[in-house]
């Protein structure tokens, strides 16, 4: 895991400083909300439904236990006992008070963490595949990348008033854990004639209007990507549209000016860029990746007894194979049936923590679908870090079935939102609690948002979920089809909508069709590709 | 009115007239430019401009924020002046982009200014500034 | 009637008008009438309330129950979490948001 340097510790030491300054200003008087919404929110900080809301940043998904304690630590001071995790790997507290809030961020600058860059229109946290470093298909380990991207987009002096937010992730690997194409900048490493490099895609993103990013680059070489990405930020910054701020986010641009005449726009600033010196020597990187070595595997190669049918269960659902003999990969639900997906409480976090220390060489990492990661546990190990997992309520054996549900907070904490997204989550959930069942209608994203924005990714579910205001009541629409995975895919909205109990019948009913029309081992997306909308739609409303 | 300058040479005072109008005619030194301006179209006369007025009609707007750094990174030495709805919390952002004085509409407080500027002692990226980033002390 | 509603700038929490204050409960704010922006403008200058707001409201002999779901979901607090809401020994409380 990387470790912060003198330099790394000062910069963040001096924004908890910065943002102690802009609060007390903004307590005194001497700033307006409307001056100081752009500056806190630049810090995660926003005002939600009921209080403050800190979305505490945790770089491309990668936690230490200490780190994972302090999460903990600060929903018991701060909060009121318990953290979400995002759909961007990052976690929020709901419950913040402005006035705490510098102490709070004092805090996680201890164990090198913060807030930096959140939220805002500018380049927010780096996102990453929750596998890497432990998966037997990637070309390199991405978060070295990550974080040489992370380090030049703080505080970017050019980039901080962009016309929008900006999110780029990070992958290594054919198969997309990050949902890479839906972000604004995409990289995917890839080796060619040796040479790691990254093909770049741009102008991906969900919200009211979806895209899947084209690729812009095929290949940009590691010691020009901080020119290209400086050149592709630059031309956004310029000439994206601030006009109407739903037509905002770079994926307008591209696709109003098309790719082809982006990406020559791109080269021709890049050209430029390139002789100004801005790409750190290939020596930063080497530094960078010494700290995401591999460590010291060394368990014996053995099977876990499957005598206990739970255990069992688990194994086959939530357990991954490692590139590492001997190890693998834990995946801990955060979706128990009819629970609120995402959330932990502080003692639940404090588990997690104990087990990465003990067991998983003292990482975590946090998923875009909101799951917790133990990246290598040993196979010796998988028994005993199950039994305590069970103990603390997190042994949910439902990773990527049809109750290991995406939502985002949506009406009951969001003030954005126009519809509850979580009741909608547990009433799915409950009504397929038969465990069987969610295995034999097998791999199944179903995603909910509460809003247009799509913060639940609804768009990229094979069953999305949209909650709108329908005259003051809630009302849900549903689309099928959609994927964030490398078979990356836009949802079709099945037809009207339904109040809350209908669309858990209309789900249910697309799930039963699935059932009887797929052939051999289809997942749902699978047959719904094959036969069409027709089928489900009549099943749904005939 | 100029109310922060980090220059020691003598303040231009001749009023800068837009764009269109300076590749129109002129002969003028001081030249100021809109946000949707394209900055690179002074390029040929950096040479002959004392004054490069940016206007920022509202804060939010960044698109100053590279005009600054094209026309620095293009050579230019003049004043590169930040104009309209600045804050406290920008300036520090602009100085790194190559602003070197600043007419704040609404009137900054001195101190709070110092303050903002001093915050930080390094910087990750390259800039329009003399600052020398992160990855360069570390590397040499 | 119309209630002006917002949230306390240090802790955030949420806030009514009372005719002479500010309350966390709904059941304590007034009608504003036609006054509500002068008051609005006046206790955010003043930093007594942050990011204020008006809004419609109907008076119920059980108080005033804002017109809008995501104010009812503001006065009470997240129906997902009744443990979390100002009527945690009420299990009946979430009814009224719906």
């Amino acid at each position: 895991m990387y470790k912060y340097d003198n330099y790394d510790q000062a910069i963040v030491d001096a924004r908890v400083a910065e943002f102690r300054d802009q609060v007390n200003r903004r307590m005194a008087g001497e700033i307006t909300e409307d001056q100081f919404k752009p500056l806190r929110l630049m810090n995660g900080l926003y005002l939600q439904l009921h209080a403050y809301m800190l979305r505490v940043a945790i770089p491309y998904g990668t936690l230490d236990s200490r780190q994972m304690r302090m999460l903990a630590h600060i929903a018991r001071k701060y909060d009121r006992d318990y953290g979400h995790f995002t759909t961007r790997q990052n976690i929020q507290y709901n419950w913040i008070k402005l006035e705490e809030c510098a102490d709070l961020l004092e805090e996680l600058a201890s164990v090198e963490m913060h807030a930096i860059q959140t939220s805002g229109n500018c380049i927010r946290n780096i996102s990453s595949d929750q596998y890497a470093g432990a998966a037997a298909d990637e070309v390199t380990d991405p978060r070295p990348w990550a974080e040489l991207l992370r380090q030049w987009s703080t505080f970017h002096p050019e980039f901080s008033y962009l016309p929008r937010k900006f999110k780029i992730a990070v992958i290594a690997s054919p198969e997309d854990r990050a949902a890479m194409r839906l972000h604004d900048i995409g990289l995917e490493l890839v080796r060619k004639d040796g040479e790691l490099g990254a093909r770049v895609f741009v102008g991906g993103g969900m919200g009211r209007t979806p895209m899947i990013a084209p690729e812009i680059n095929p290949f940009v070489k590691a010691d020009d990507l901080l020119s290209y990405i400086e050149a592709c930020l630059r031309v956004y910054n310029r000439y994206g549209r601030r006009d109407n701020i739903y037509k905002a986010r770079i994926k307008i641009l591209v696709h109003e000016i098309g790719a082809d005449e982006y990406r020559r726009q791109v080269a021709e600033e890049f050209a430029h860029v390139k002789t100004l010196g801005i790409d750190p020597p290939l020596a930063e990187l080497e530094r960078i990746s010494a700290f995401f070595a591999a460590p010291a595997f060394d368990a014996a190669d053995v099977e876990p007894d499957r005598s206990d049918p739970d255990f069992a269960v688990w194994l086959d659902q939530n357990v991954k194979p490692h590139k590492q003999a001997g190890y693998a990969i834990v995946n801990i639900s955060l979706k128990p049936i009819g629970g609120i997906p995402g959330d932990a409480s502080s003692a639940q976090i404090d588990v997690m923590a104990d087990l990465a220390e003990k067991y998983s060489f003292d990482e975590l990492r946090v998923t875009h679908a909101q799951n917790i990661v133990l990246p290598h546990v040993a196979k010796r190990d998988l028994y005993a870090v199950w039994q305590a997992l069970r103990d603390a309520d997190l042994a949910n054996a439902n990773l990527d079935l049809i109750s290991d549900i995406i939502a985002c907070p949506g009406l009951d904490y969001c003030s954005l939102a126009n519809a509850r997204s979580i009741p909608i989550a547990q009433k799915i959930a409950t009504r397929f609690a038969d465990a069987e069942r969610q295995r034999d209608v097998g791999e199944l994203k179903l995603k909910i948002s509460g809003c247009i924005n799509a913060c639940g990714h609804h768009h990229a579910g094979h069953i999305g979920i949209l909650g709108v205001d329908k005259k003051g009541v809630e009302n849900y629409q549903l689309t099928l089809g959609g994927s964030g995975a490398e078979d990356v895919s836009i949802g079709k909205i099945t037809g009207p909508g339904f109040d809350e109990d209908g669309i858990v019948d209309a789900v249910e009913k697309a799930v039963e069709k699935y059932r009887e029309l797929r052939e051999g081992d289809e997942r749902f997306v699978d047959t719904y590709r094959r036969v069409g909308m027709d089928p489900f739609k009549e099943a749904i409303y005939g | 009115m100029v109310e922060f300058r980090y220059r020691d040479d003598e303040v231009t005072e001749q009023p800068s007239v837009t764009l269109d109008a300076f590749l129109d005619q002129s002969n003028a030194s001081a030249v100021r430019l809109e946000p949707d301006d394209d900055a690179r179209k002074l390029i040929p006369f950096l040479d002959r401009l004392t004054l490069i007025e940016v206007a920022f009609p509202k804060f939010r707007d960044g698109r100053g924020y590279s005009s600054a750094r094209i026309l620095r990174e293009a050579g230019y030495t003049g004043e590169l002046r930040a104009q309209g709805d600045v804050l406290v919390d920008q300036i520090a952002f602009m100085r790194r982009c190559g602003f070197d004085s600043f007419a704040p509409e609404g009137s900054l407080n001195p101190e709070a200014v110092e303050r903002a500027l001093s915050t930080y002692d390094q910087y990750y990226q390259k800039a329009a500034d003399a600052a020398v980033p992160v990855w360069k002390l570390r590397h040499g | 009637m119309k209630l002006l509603t917002g949230n306390e700038l240090g802790s955030g929490a949420v806030t009514w008008w009372t005719g002479n204050g500010w309350s966390i409960h709904v059941e304590d704010a007034v009608d504003v009438g036609e006054g509500g922006e002068s008051i609005l403008h006046a206790e955010e200058g003043a930093r007594r309330v942050n990011a204020p707001y008006i809004i419609d409201a109907i008076a119920t002999p059980e108080g005033p129950r804002p017109a809008h779901i995501k104010d009812r979901v503001r006065a009470l607090g997240p129906t997902v979490r009744p443990d979390l809401t100002l009527k945690p020994a009420d299990p009946a409380a979430g009814d009224w948001i719906i």
